[in-house]
């Protein structure tokens, strides 16, 4: 740590003290939760962007998927879909995907070569589709209707952020394998758009996360503001010791993952990844296959970022698939790696929190600003500026976009820049 | 059998000529920065939005004035001023946010994260001014259905679609010409292509390569304003119209070739055509041919359900980006 | 005074300088070729006269005014072309267009130029509807000193004109260069083929470390045996 890092730190400790007073305790330890959140996710973006120099837009679905994998581990379980026809049903779909699968892999294994072997691949992705959709179409309808949805495991929440972590790595193990030799802009758009596909799906397939219909309560790891209550603790008060609680392992959580990360950045395997982001070594020159370590850094970073997408959703006690934009959830925590500064771990995590707190407050204080001068402009004899409220709430998307394209002109390197060693 | 193919005519034809269009149209601009600058301009949905909504306050200004053209819709007459505006906007957001970047020879990922941020301000703009909510061209104005019936016998169903898919359609024919004219006759058409095809040899030839940007921004904007307000005529105007747009307008660019223009118009007819076919129930026209065929007909048969629409861009995006990243019309771009 | 005045050049790319003191004197009616092994800044002369590199020391004058870190469009005008090694036809454009590009900077009738090419490499003219891409390397050649011929130029600098060239279209290539010079364009060239484009050369430069070692005649570089030792394997 710098001096110039302590000074930053300090200053956002000063931030949230003055934000605390602004808003008070309660809503300020709600923003200090969802604010370690976004900085593990930040560190996972770090560790994609600043170590390896991989383009990731699909922060978004890696949230997505965290918080399905936290819905449904913790969510209670649903006796009337275990009672059903449902897991048969089910059964049957998923052997279909493995029969679909099974008829892509051999097509693919099939010794023909040419033109022949195109139109055999695409006919067997085809007929293995199809395979699939007569299965699963069935089988969801039937849910949808009887039981609304498969349920959760009724796990403790932890679980599911584990799942959230192991979900994200395997879908970053995937989108690595076929986009990672994408050239950088092309791999944006590759992994945006695979980003929203997931969200499709997620926001689409009501008989596993119900969809738009939304999944709640989630349970918390640790006690509700309402089991306090329930405990004798005045209301208040429980709402404050019931998210500490909370905060304690979120913070528990961005510390073990700081230490472990930093460990491995100034080791061995950090030098190494940096020497192959600022191409001082060429491909392959020391024997090393370059593309199974950015996968590894990719597959790293989506672990922290399904961990924090779970962490959110249960924090926030509901999964709402429609709720996932790439503005809130993408380009946010883009913003955070940038300003704060891509490549230096405590960078990510600064400009994850100020960031975050930015992004919350800027719409109380935007709501200020305009009413201020939707008074003057009252005195004025012009009348009131209509709907402020629902304006004022869209300023955040504005200041997002003038602190990234400031930090991006006059401090590319972020707020706390990489610490370049040789 | 002649109803059913009107129907999928009407379901399918129709609808991925008019998606078509608006992908061809703004698919263009995107196609032609990347040619030119080099980077994937992520904001050129917004820039859609924002031509589409000076459009819908520009004939709201109409509507006042009692300035109309009867039986054309006030969309289609404003459209071109909005053009000129927008056009003016685009050029001012690459002097403020691209140009100064550009200067410092920052690279194409810079310039892609500083279009992200441009996206962001345009769009928080745009909901700051003009609320969140959807507004339509036709609160005032009624949106005409063109029936033209078939004649031929047994037939019932006529074929539809409506007027401003019909203006849209000509308005891209006629936008289309004039690009192509522009950039086979002119010399200021010539010279975008030459830059857009190499761009070091173009600096070295005397070309002025701050003109040939200038003028790319221009079009684009241009471009993107006919787009979002064909868009907002089409369906209605949304501040997130084209955002939730702007991926499959990448497919069209990247699907045609980045860099080629034509290529742009031919994929973005492809993928409306592929959007719309996908969903599309094909058992309507199976139906018909029960007779000879060995099984039974199911109720629908889709290719995907309704709701992932526009998924069937990012799908084609993807396999595409995968399978032949410079576009599978033409090879070879940067 | 030459048309061409080049004095104690330096220069590079932002970092260490590449040339270190580079002196060079042509005239319109000049053929000039510069030699030297690899690195030694032969292209990156051309490149800092044509505005491509920085200049930081020394001076350029061209025609009498001086023209040091200038770009290209306001070069081109002044009548200089460049045309470079690799890369310089825009291969999905016809020959034509690729000639209307190189007098982009022109605003009169530039036919008459474009005639005045095809009867220097009528083989153009034959090929003009077609993509430059689709040409052979030693017409694509052509097609490149044809662009940069079509804004008239009084001196033409050419980056390795024969390079990925078989010896059969070196040969050419430097009959072609012979015929442009004799129609009144002065020539600065880079060359591997040091000995073959020396015996054509009016004036020789044989660079080193970003320096001038000799200067004279083609004929007398050629001739002089420390030359021939050092600079073109003996």
């Amino acid at each position: 740590m710098t001096r110039r890092s302590v000074m930053l730190f300090g200053l956002l400790f000063a931030l949230f003290v003055f934000v605390g007073i602004a808003t008070g305790v309660q809503y300020t330890t709600l923003l200090l939760v969802q604010s370690f959140a976004y900085a593990l996710i930040a560190l996972g973006l770090n560790i994609q962007w600043g170590y390896g120099g991989l383009f990731n837009f699909s922060i978004m679905g890696m949230l997505m998927l965290g918080g399905a994998a936290v819905t449904f581990t913790s969510s209670p379980v649903n006796p009337g879909f275990w009672a059903s026809e449902g897991p048969m049903l089910l059964g049957r779909a998923v052997l279909g995907l493995a029969v679909g699968l099974a008829l892509v892999w051999g097509v693919g294994r099939i010794a023909v070569k040419g033109r022949l072997k195109a139109v055999l691949v695409v006919a067997s992705w085809a007929a293995g589709y199809f395979i699939y959709r007569t299965q699963i179409d069935p089988a969801a309808a039937y849910i949808e209707t009887t039981s609304g949805w498969v349920g959760g495991l009724g796990l403790n929440p932890v679980f599911g952020w584990i799942l959230g972590g192991i979900l994200a790595a395997g879908l970053a193990l995937l989108m690595g394998k076929i986009c990672l030799g994408l050239r950088t802009d092309y791999l944006a758009i590759a992994t945006i758009g695979i980003s929203e596909i997931i969200r499709a799906l997620l926001k689409n397939m009501d008989w596993l996360t119900r969809g738009t219909k939304t999944v709640s309560p989630i349970p918390w790891p640790t006690p509700l503001p309402q089991d306090l209550q329930a405990a004798g603790m005045a209301v208040n008060d429980s709402f404050l010791y019931a998210r500490l609680g909370f905060l304690a392992i979120a913070a528990l959580i961005l510390v073990v993952a700081l230490f472990l990360v930093q460990r491995a950045y100034n080791g061995p395997w950090g030098r190494m990844m940096r020497a192959i982001r600022d191409n001082f070594i060429s491909a392959g020159s020391m024997g090393k296959n370059v593309t199974q370590r950015q996968l590894e850094l990719f597959v790293l970073g989506s672990v922290l970022m399904g961990i924090g997408g779970a962490m959110l959703v249960s924090f926030q006690q509901i999964y709402d698939p429609g709720a996932y934009q790439p503005i809130n959830h993408t380009f946010l925590v883009w913003v955070m790696v940038i300003v704060g500064g891509a490549g230096n771990n405590f960078g990510a995590i600064f400009g994850g929190f100020l960031i975050y707190v930015a992004w919350m407050t800027s719409d109380q204080v935007a709501q200020a600003v305009l009413s201020t001068v939707s008074h003057w402009s009252t005195d004025l004899g012009w009348g009131a500026i209509p709907e402020i409220e629902s304006r004022a709430s869209q300023m955040r998307v504005f200041v997002l976009g003038i602190v990234i394209t400031v930090a991006i002109r006059y401090f590319p390197r972020g707020l706390l820049p990489e610490v370049r060693r040789q | 059998m002649m109803n059913e193919l009107i129907f999928f005519f009407n379901n399918v034809v129709v609808a991925s000529i008019a998606l078509g269009s608006i992908y061809a149209v703004a698919g263009v601009g995107v196609t032609l920065i990347f040619g030119i600058l080099r980077f994937a301009h992520f904001a050129h949905g917004d820039m859609m939005t924002m031509g589409a909504f000076l459009a819908f306050v520009l004939a709201g200004l109409f509507a006042t004035l009692g300035w109309s053209v009867p039986g054309l819709p006030t969309g289609f007459i404003v459209m071109p001023i909005a053009m000129v505006l927008t056009a003016i906007i685009a050029f001012g957001l690459d002097k403020a946010f691209y140009a100064p970047l550009r200067k410092r020879k920052a690279s194409s990922v810079t310039l892609l994260i500083a279009s992200i941020g441009v996206t962001l301000i345009v769009q928080g703009l745009i909901r700051l001014i003009f609320g969140s909510g959807a507004a339509s061209f036709f609160e005032t104005e009624t949106k005409q259905l063109i029936r033209i019936p078939v004649p031929l016998e047994g037939v019932t169903r006529t074929i539809n679609f409506t007027q401003p898919q019909l203006l849209m359609v000509l308005m891209t024919i006629v936008a289309v010409t004039v690009l192509h004219l522009f950039l086979t006759r002119s010399r200021l058409g010539k010279a975008m292509r030459a830059m857009a095809d190499n761009a070091d040899l173009a600096q070295v030839s005397g070309i002025n390569t701050k003109l040939v940007v200038r003028v790319t921004w221009i079009i684009a904007g241009a471009l993107a304003a006919m787009a979002g307000t064909m868009l907002a005529l089409d369906v209605q105007l949304k501040p997130d119209l084209a955002f939730n747009i702007v991926l499959p307008i990448f497919a069209a660019a990247i699907v045609g070739g980045l860099g080629q223009p034509y290529g742009a118009i031919a994929a973005g007819y492809l993928i409306g055509f592929a959007e719309s076919a996908a969903i599309f129930n094909w058992s309507v026209l199976l139906r018909p041919l029960q007779g000879i065929l060995p099984f039974e007909v199911p109720v629908s048969i889709t290719f995907v359900p309704t709701e992932y629409k526009l998924t069937v861009a990012f799908v084609i995006l993807v396999v595409v980006l995968l399978w032949r990243p410079t576009g599978i019309f033409k090879g070879a771009s940067s | 005074m030459s048309l061409l005045e080049i004095s104690s050049l330096v220069g590079g790319y932002g970092g260490a300088p590449i040339l270190n003191g580079v002196d060079m004197q042509i005239d319109q009616s000049d053929i000039g070729v510069i030699v030297g092994p690899n690195g030694a800044g032969k292209s990156t002369t051309l490149k800092a006269i044509f505005g491509l590199v920085s200049v930081t020391g020394g001076a350029i004058r061209f025609d009498g005014e001086e023209i040091q870190n200038s770009l290209p469009d306001r070069l081109v005008p002044k009548g200089l072309s460049f045309v470079p090694q690799e890369k310089n036809v825009f291969t999905s454009m016809s020959v034509e267009e690729n000639l209307e590009m190189g007098a982009f900077t022109r605003t009169d009738d530039f036919r008459p130029t474009m005639e005045w090419v095809y009867e220097m490499f009528p083989v153009l003219r034959e090929k003009r509807r077609q993509p430059a891409g689709e040409l052979s390397g030693g017409q694509r050649q052509m097609v490149a000193m044809g662009r940069a011929l079509m804004s008239k130029p009084k001196l033409l600098l050419l980056d390795e004109p024969s390079a990925g060239l078989s010896p059969r279209y070196v040969l050419e290539i430097f009959e072609q260069i012979v015929k442009v010079n004799k129609a009144g364009v002065g020539i600065l060239m880079v060359e591997q083929n040091a000995r073959q484009a020396l015996a054509f050369a009016s004036r020789g430069f044989v660079l080193a470390t970003g320096k001038n070692r000799f200067t004279g005649t083609g004929r007398e570089l050629i001739a002089d045996p420390e030359v021939a030792k050092s600079f073109l394997g003996g």
